[in-house]
């Protein structure tokens, strides 16, 4: 994929000489500062990022058990008007997504309806039957969403990921700014940037919306698989900033359907956990009875209606690749709206038709398993080789459900510190979408993954990508909108 | 504050002083072994061994007893679980999983402190071995004093109890290198290198100036034996990390409402102690009251685990 032509979100589409108008102020402060000083700083964040342990693990990687995400100094910026249009989309998205998740656990109108062939849920493997029934307190099944965009113009976003299971790198959100308020303050005095520190007590107060009775004071706490865990480092920075309490499913214990939690001083009562260990692996009476990171009994205990689950087990469905494709259909289902943030074009191997093109188009189409992740699993055609070609031609044709293909898109660029000085690199955005009992938020930033490599359009942290700090910046005329408020979706 | 955590922390604070110590030791050796008028040579190394209790683990590994087998081992050897290399790893990991319970700084010290040692896989010659354990002390000093600017709370206190109960153990094996390290033949008690030997001993604790202080009279081994086993004022003395248990434990017991075993235990060792006469002790034998010492630290270790319900 040739880098140039892509729209650039600072430079536009003529280039460091002629910025976007909004953001010429910025592209002169790129350009002003020197390499070398970009560089001096890139580097001090790193270390600064490395002595405080924010590391991921890379799984099946042993000689490079942690490492630290690279940081890239130039953020990633939008105007206020782009954000404010952004979250029109986002919050209508997972407003859509949460009704979907009440629906399928519930009535299932929208099989009745026949929007959504059947065996497309039943036969999904992220589709879990031992949920069904239960409803969540208040009703809210995705509290936390992570939803990757990507940008391929002045006014085309699209949406290429719902992550609405338990979405991670909102530390990274937050550690970069950090980052950048220490290494590059002029920025902050010089442009109005929107604050993101708000994040955790949205968070705590998200979950403390959803706790299950009328306890004025529920007990949160973050539950953990363990300091092995690549995102270990987001679990204990959550818990910290919030204040309550890291755990781990040894510390947990379920008596009589009620969740306690394990202390110095005996027992304490559990109102709300924000788990961040998958499904399978959450209660291995319910699931996986192999599992030794879950809690026995946590299921009954929900379904008893005595402990909040963030998010909402069973929430695979609503993001797995499979549905993504029917993403429209579901927002206008349950909003009678248009989708505002439409999706990348999808097509569905598992269609015959659908199938026959894409066979026919390898070269110029990515190729994903619907239940893959973090770039594994994945052809890129226009950079495979022959032989990966023919390798996914094969698996397609034995096994089409399987997998969708979506057009490589001419993916937006920002500029990047590369050896030889800055250059455009691809980029996409995950912004932070959080659901209370209250209504939906989204914190005016995101986590800005940058694919390093000249002309890569993969930004996965585990295939070598980095990340940017994500400045929204507001209008100065304009009081701080930067929240987005919905209407109360609570019944 | 969860039993997981409180066991960490706990653990936490024992593994740094263990590195702490066994950086001490090492260089302590190394002096003995270089810098005195009679070189000890490989009985120091041997006594090094045998104060940690490692001597069948380094016989194990079938090197020959040389400085610079002995150092790595009890320094870089990521396979030898008493090495400081593992003991900063173990710190670590404990502190890793309850770092919501520590500040920052103190987070960083340790993690610090971990990184430095990860590349090194060789400690080279004598001054190299003694740059790399002032690093050591260097680190964990810095830890030190992260702890002592995070809240007075249960965090601190019970990482401060683990290394009291560590430190105390180390103090008493260290005293107990005498009895491992024996006289050249020749050399007689009271001796060059018996004077040598003690004066190293000290030096391992910081305690030479204490004891010019405290001690109007030159290097007498009956009195460094009552600096180290008796004198309140020497923090690292048997009698100051008993003291400092018991006052944690209080701490302890007035924030969490925990009391028991482990207070009584700690309580009584004192009064005991404040009794000890340390010409008594020398008469009925040193190193069986040391032993009883260690064992007994080990009762209390575990009467900790119990009472704030360790898992």
């Amino acid at each position: 994929m040739a880098t140039r032509g892509a729209f650039d979100e600072i430079w536009g589409e003529g280039g460091p000489d002629t910025p976007r108008p909004e953001f010429a102020a910025l592209s002169k402060w790129v350009a002003d500062t020197p390499v070398t000083e970009l560089q001096r700083r890139q580097q001090s964040a790193e270390a600064a990022f490395r002595q405080l342990g924010i590391t991921f693990a890379v799984y099946g990687d042993s000689d490079a058990a942690e490492r630290i995400i690279p940081f890239d100094i130039v953020p990633r910026v939008f105007l206020q008007s782009e954000w404010t249009r952004l979250c029109a989309g986002l919050v209508q998205r997972v407003e859509a997504i949460n009704a979907f998740l009440e629906d399928i656990y519930g009535e299932r109108r929208i099989l009745k309806e026949g929007l959504i062939p059947p065996e497309l849920i039943y036969r999904n493997e992220q589709f879990r039957p031992e949920v069904a029934g239960i409803r969540p307190p208040h009703g809210v099944w995705a509290h936390i969403c992570g939803i990757d965009l990507v940008r391929t113009g002045p006014d085309e976003f699209f949406v290429l990921e719902d992550n609405a299971r338990t979405p991670s790198g909102v530390s990274y959100m937050l550690e970069n700014r950090e980052a950048m308020i220490r290494l590059c303050p002029e920025l902050f005095r010089d442009f109005r940037v929107a604050p993101v520190d708000s994040y955790p007590d949205m968070l705590l107060e998200t979950m403390r919306s959803v706790a299950p009775g009328n306890n004025p004071k529920p007990v949160c706490v973050v539950l953990t698989p363990g300091h092995f865990n690549s995102a270990y480092y987001e679990h204990s920075f959550l818990a910290d900033s919030m204040g309550v309490e890291l755990v781990e499913a040894a510390d947990l214990v379920v008596d009589d359907d009620v969740v306690w939690v394990q202390t110095i001083a005996g027992r304490v009562k559990v109102d709300v956990i924000y788990r961040r260990i998958d499904d399978d692996y959450l209660d291995p009476l319910t699931f996986r009875a192999d599992s030794m990171l879950g809690v026995p009994g946590l299921i009954a205990a929900y379904r008893a209606g005595n402990v909040a689950l963030i998010n909402a087990p069973g929430n695979g469905i609503a993001d797995d690749k499979a549905i993504y494709s029917y993403m429209p259909e579901i927002v206008r289902f349950y909003s009678g709206e248009e989708v505002k943030l439409p999706n990348v074009e999808t097509f569905r191997c598992r269609e015959p038709q659908m199938l026959q093109y894409v066979l026919d188009n390898l070269e110029k189409l990515v190729v994903k398993l619907v239940d893959g992740s973090g770039g594994y699993g994945m052809l890129v055609g226009p950079t495979a080789t022959k032989a990966q070609i023919s390798d996914f031609r094969a698996a397609l044709i034995a096994e089409p459900h399987r997998y969708i293909a979506q057009p490589t898109l001419a993916l937006s660029t920002v500029p990047t510190m590369a050896e030889s000085g800055l250059a455009p690199r691809h980029v996409d955005f995950r912004p932070f979408v959080l659901t209370g009992s209250k209504g939906v938020n989204v914190v005016p930033g995101g986590l800005t993954r940058v694919a390093l490599r000249e002309g890569s359009l993969v930004v996965n942290s585990s295939q070598g990508g980095g990340t940017k700090d994500s400045f929204v910046l507001l209008d100065d005329n304009v009081p701080e909108v930067a929240q987005s408020q919905s209407q109360s979706q609570s019944q | 504050m969860l039993s997981r955590t409180a066991s960490a922390l706990y653990w936490l604070g024992r593994y740094v002083e263990r590195a702490d110590f066994i950086a001490r030791l090492v260089e302590a050796t190394v002096r003995l072994d270089a810098l005195s008028a009679r070189p000890a040579g490989e009985a120091a190394w041997q006594s090094a061994l045998a104060v940690t209790y490692t001597d069948e683990a380094f016989a194990a590994t079938g090197q020959a007893m040389t400085q610079a087998n002995v150092a790595r081992f009890l320094t870089l050897d990521a396979s030898h679980p008493g090495s400081i290399v593992r003991c900063l790893e173990l710190a670590r990991n404990n502190a890793r999983a309850v770092r919501t319970a520590l500040t920052r700084d103190a987070w960083t010290a340790i993690n610090r402190a971990w990184w430095l040692f990860q590349s090194r896989t060789s400690t080279g010659g004598a001054t190299q071995t003694l740059n790399l354990v002032e690093q050591v002390k260097g680190e964990t000093r810095g830890f030190e004093g992260s702890i002592h600017r995070m809240m007075r709370n249960e965090a601190t206190w019970l990482i401060q109890l683990g290394a009291a109960v560590e430190r105390a153990d180390n103090t008493a094996r260290l005293v107990d290198v005498k009895y491992h390290l024996l006289l050249p033949k020749g050399e007689r008690v009271g001796g060059a290198v018996d004077r040598d030997q003690w004066t190293t001993i000290l030096q391992t604790v910081s305690a030479v100036t204490a004891y010019r202080w405290l001690y109007s009279e030159g290097l007498r081994p009956s009195n460094v034996i009552d600096l180290l086993i008796n004198r309140f004022e020497l923090p690292r003395s048997l009698a100051a990390c008993v003291e400092e248990a018991v006052g944690l434990l209080s701490q302890l017991a007035k924030r969490t409402g925990l009391q028991g075993e482990a207070d009584r235990m700690a309580r009584a060792r004192m009064a005991r102690m404040q009794k000890t006469q340390t010409s008594q002790v020398i008469v009925s034998g040193l190193h069986e009251y040391l032993k009883a010492f260690i064992s007994e630290n080990a009762m209390l270790d575990a009467a900790i685990a119990r009472q704030f319900r360790f898992i």
